[in-house]
């Protein structure tokens, strides 16, 4: 079996390589003009779920490009495996707003052409050209899917139900709340000061000065020994959800969709603190081996019925609203759950995940860069 | 052809260190450069430093990683912790493994002894990992364990994802390893001095006190430099059986590596167990544990 798939990886590749040049070169601007014959092979690093057969296989069928994922679980091992090998072990990246510019900037990722992605055009304006993937004009991928960060209880035993984020601060629950481990977490401890301390003047939850980083660790330390894990992978916490060692924690809905349907008794919500969050991008490497297939994969991810899919899938919101009745049509009241075609107001309501950086804007650069934020993490993990 | 053969077979039995020399030079090379160069690699990128906003590699000398290990409290805890529960498990191992030992040398049957070597090394032949998985399901809060305490009247206890799940883990996976030089300590110790301690009047308590444990003293040692210098280098069982606070030297250096990208920290991190395995090889063969390897 092995040997007939790597034969034909073989043949593929030495076709490509022998009679289609590549992905022709446009006017002066350095981008493709028209999509090239397929290379046979798309290497892509994703968080989970992003690549499910549903419709990677259909995919696979109609371009020959066969799609090898690895799955990440958080934004800076996406960054370190777009860099391992020198570059070119992956084509392609599900990167999230914290992780694309540091991509960009660090010169890991091109620049693509999104008129060669038809359905690029029916995107809601503000994932057209967002500043986490478009850097002076130049547009580093194209957006994928968003959503929230929410709070996940078991509804037996977390009563009466949550309102607020104060739940996974809260002592009622010692020893069975789980949150991710990942530095980006203080976020979210800042998104809840924001609201509870409005003294200490939070406006972004990803810039913050001294004194509020301070607060938001000192909050996140009390957390530490209500925590039975930091979750590493998604996995990991549907397996502490299952068997009962958490009732509360901060999830993706991808996790809540898997619980409910192995009949684990869980809800989630976005508290009325309001919620972090991602919007996605699908970038590709600046030393991409199959870029044919990567942009058949952009045009693929795209439309219409793949990115209903998807949205189902993990529980979270098209970039491109004409998803939004085919999500009706695959699962009834699927596009008002997961906020299809969402009012500007909603979208503006989530805190997207972004690099926090020193210079957050107020001509002092006095904010936390993100090594304080890892350097932090690590120490209140202990 | 021939002449030549005979010329160079001469050559080596006139100057035996050069047939010496060319039997050792391969595997001596390849220990030179795929074993030590890396070693030398790891410590030299300790010294340099990652941008903190790409994470790419910056070969700027300086010692702030060093730095940041000897001033943050987290790190030092994290560094006892894993050296605490590296010896908690040596001691473990060494107490639950010298009868057992003592007994398949000294005691059991030939057919018996065959059996109990068998059952030592059986666990070593499935997966490492789904050793780990497996107490996973024991330690749950809804696992084997709590079944079997609940079923004879006992409390439920709440050993999942804490220190004391990766203490035992640790102990479990690694006792095959302590037991096999342990017995082999004991069996050679000839039953004749036995034989003389009793005729000279000691009881047995103290045959085995100054008779056989000394004799036997170098097998522990020798199998205490396996189950600690492997419960020091390990990350897997931590960072699946350890909870909120269960964080090895072995996880961030592999969150540096893998998540981070800050190869300097984790080489400069990684040099800590290399210095206290260098403290424990001295003293373990000043007990004469490598007689006994």
């Amino acid at each position: 079996m092995i040997r007939i798939k790597r034969a034909h990886v073989l043949i593929a590749a030495l076709a490509a390589a022998l009679c289609v040049p590549a992905a022709g070169v446009g006017a002066g601007n350095g981008l493709p003009s028209t999509i090239g014959k397929g290379e046979g092979q798309l290497n892509l690093v994703a968080w989970v779920g992003y690549a499910q057969p549903q419709w990677v296989k259909p995919f696979t069928k109609a371009t020959g490009c066969a799609v090898h994922a690895k799955y990440a679980g958080s934004s800076d091992e996406m960054v370190t495996l777009m860099r391992s090998g020198g570059g070119s072990q992956y084509d392609m990246v599900s990167a999230s707003g914290d992780a694309s510019l540091r991509l960009i900037y660090g010169g890991d990722v091109q620049p693509v052409n999104v008129n060669l992605i038809p359905d690029w055009k029916h995107f809601i304006p503000q994932l057209k050209s967002p500043s986490h993937n478009t850097v002076k004009g130049q547009h580093y991928g194209v957006s994928l899917q968003w959503g929230p960060n929410t709070l996940l209880y078991n509804t037996k035993k977390v009563k009466p139900a949550p309102k607020s984020w104060s739940a996974i601060y809260d002592s009622k629950y010692k020893g069975k709340v789980t949150v991710p481990d990942n530095p980006i977490q203080i976020a979210d401890a800042a998104l809840y000061l924001s609201k509870s301390q409005p003294s200490l003047g939070i406006k972004d939850p990803y810039e913050l000065n001294q004194k509020q980083f301070d607060a938001a660790v000192a909050l996140l330390k009390k957390q530490r020994p209500l925590i039975k894990k930091y979750w590493a992978t998604a996995a990991d916490q549907i397996d502490l959800f299952k068997n009962g060692e958490a009732v509360v924690g901060a999830t993706w809905p991808y996790q809540t969709n898997t619980l409910r349907a192995a009949k684990v008794p869980v809800k989630d919500l976005i508290p009325r603190e309001g919620a972090t969050g991602w919007a996605d991008t699908w970038m590709l490497s600046a030393k991409a081996k199959h870029p044919n297939c990567a942009y058949m994969w952009l045009k693929w991810i795209s439309t219409p019925k793949v990115q209903a899919q998807q949205a189902i899938y993990f529980g979270e919101t098209p970039a491109n609203p004409l998803a939004c009745p085919i999500m009706d049509q695959l699962a009834k009241g699927s596009a008002a759950q997961y906020h299809c075609g969402a009012s500007a107001a909603y979208f503006r309501s989530i805190k997207f995940w972004k690099t926090p950086i020193a210079d957050c804007g107020n001509g002092s650069k006095d904010c936390m860069d993100y090594t304080k934020w890892q350097q932090a993490w690590t120490q209140l993990k202990g | 052809m021939r002449a030549a053969r005979l010329r160079t077979s001469g050559f080596f039995w006139r100057h035996r260190w050069a047939k010496a020399l060319l039997l050792l030079a391969p595997p001596l090379l390849a220990f030179a450069l795929v074993y030590l160069a890396a070693l030398v690699a790891l410590f030299v990128s300790s010294f340099w430093t990652v941008d903190p906003f790409t994470t790419e590699l910056k070969h700027i000398w300086n010692i702030d990683n060093y730095r940041t290990l000897w001033q943050s409290s987290a790190y030092r805890s994290i560094a006892l912790r894993t050296i605490g529960i590296a010896a908690a498990v040596t001691l473990t191992d060494a107490v639950l493994a010298f009868p057992f030992g003592y007994f398949m040398a000294r005691i059991a049957s030939g057919r018996s002894r065959t059996f109990l070597f068998i059952a030592v090394l059986l666990p070593l032949w499935s997966s490492y990992l789904i050793r780990v998985y497996i107490w996973r399901l024991i330690l749950n809060q809804d696992g084997v364990l709590n079944w079997f305490l609940g079923s004879v009247g006992l409390p439920p206890v709440h050993l999942a994802y804490t220190n004391w799940a990766v203490w035992i883990v640790f102990s479990y996976v690694w006792l095959p390893f302590m037991i096999l030089p342990v017995f082999g300590a004991l069996e050679r110790i000839p039953h004749s001095y036995i034989e003389a301690s009793r005729d000279l009047g000691a009881s047995g308590w103290s045959t085995f006190r100054r008779v056989v444990l000394p004799l036997a003293l170098p097998g522990v040692v020798a199998g205490s430099i396996f189950t600690f210098a492997l419960t020091l280098g390990d990350y897997v069982t931590p960072l699946l059986a350890g909870g909120a606070g269960s964080q090895f030297i072995g996880n961030v250096v592999y969150e540096s590596v893998g998540i981070s990208n800050n190869v300097p920290f984790a080489a400069a991190f990684a040099a800590v167990p290399l210095v206290v395995m260098a403290i424990y090889l001295t003293i373990a063969r000043r007990l004469g544990a490598f007689e006994a390897l």
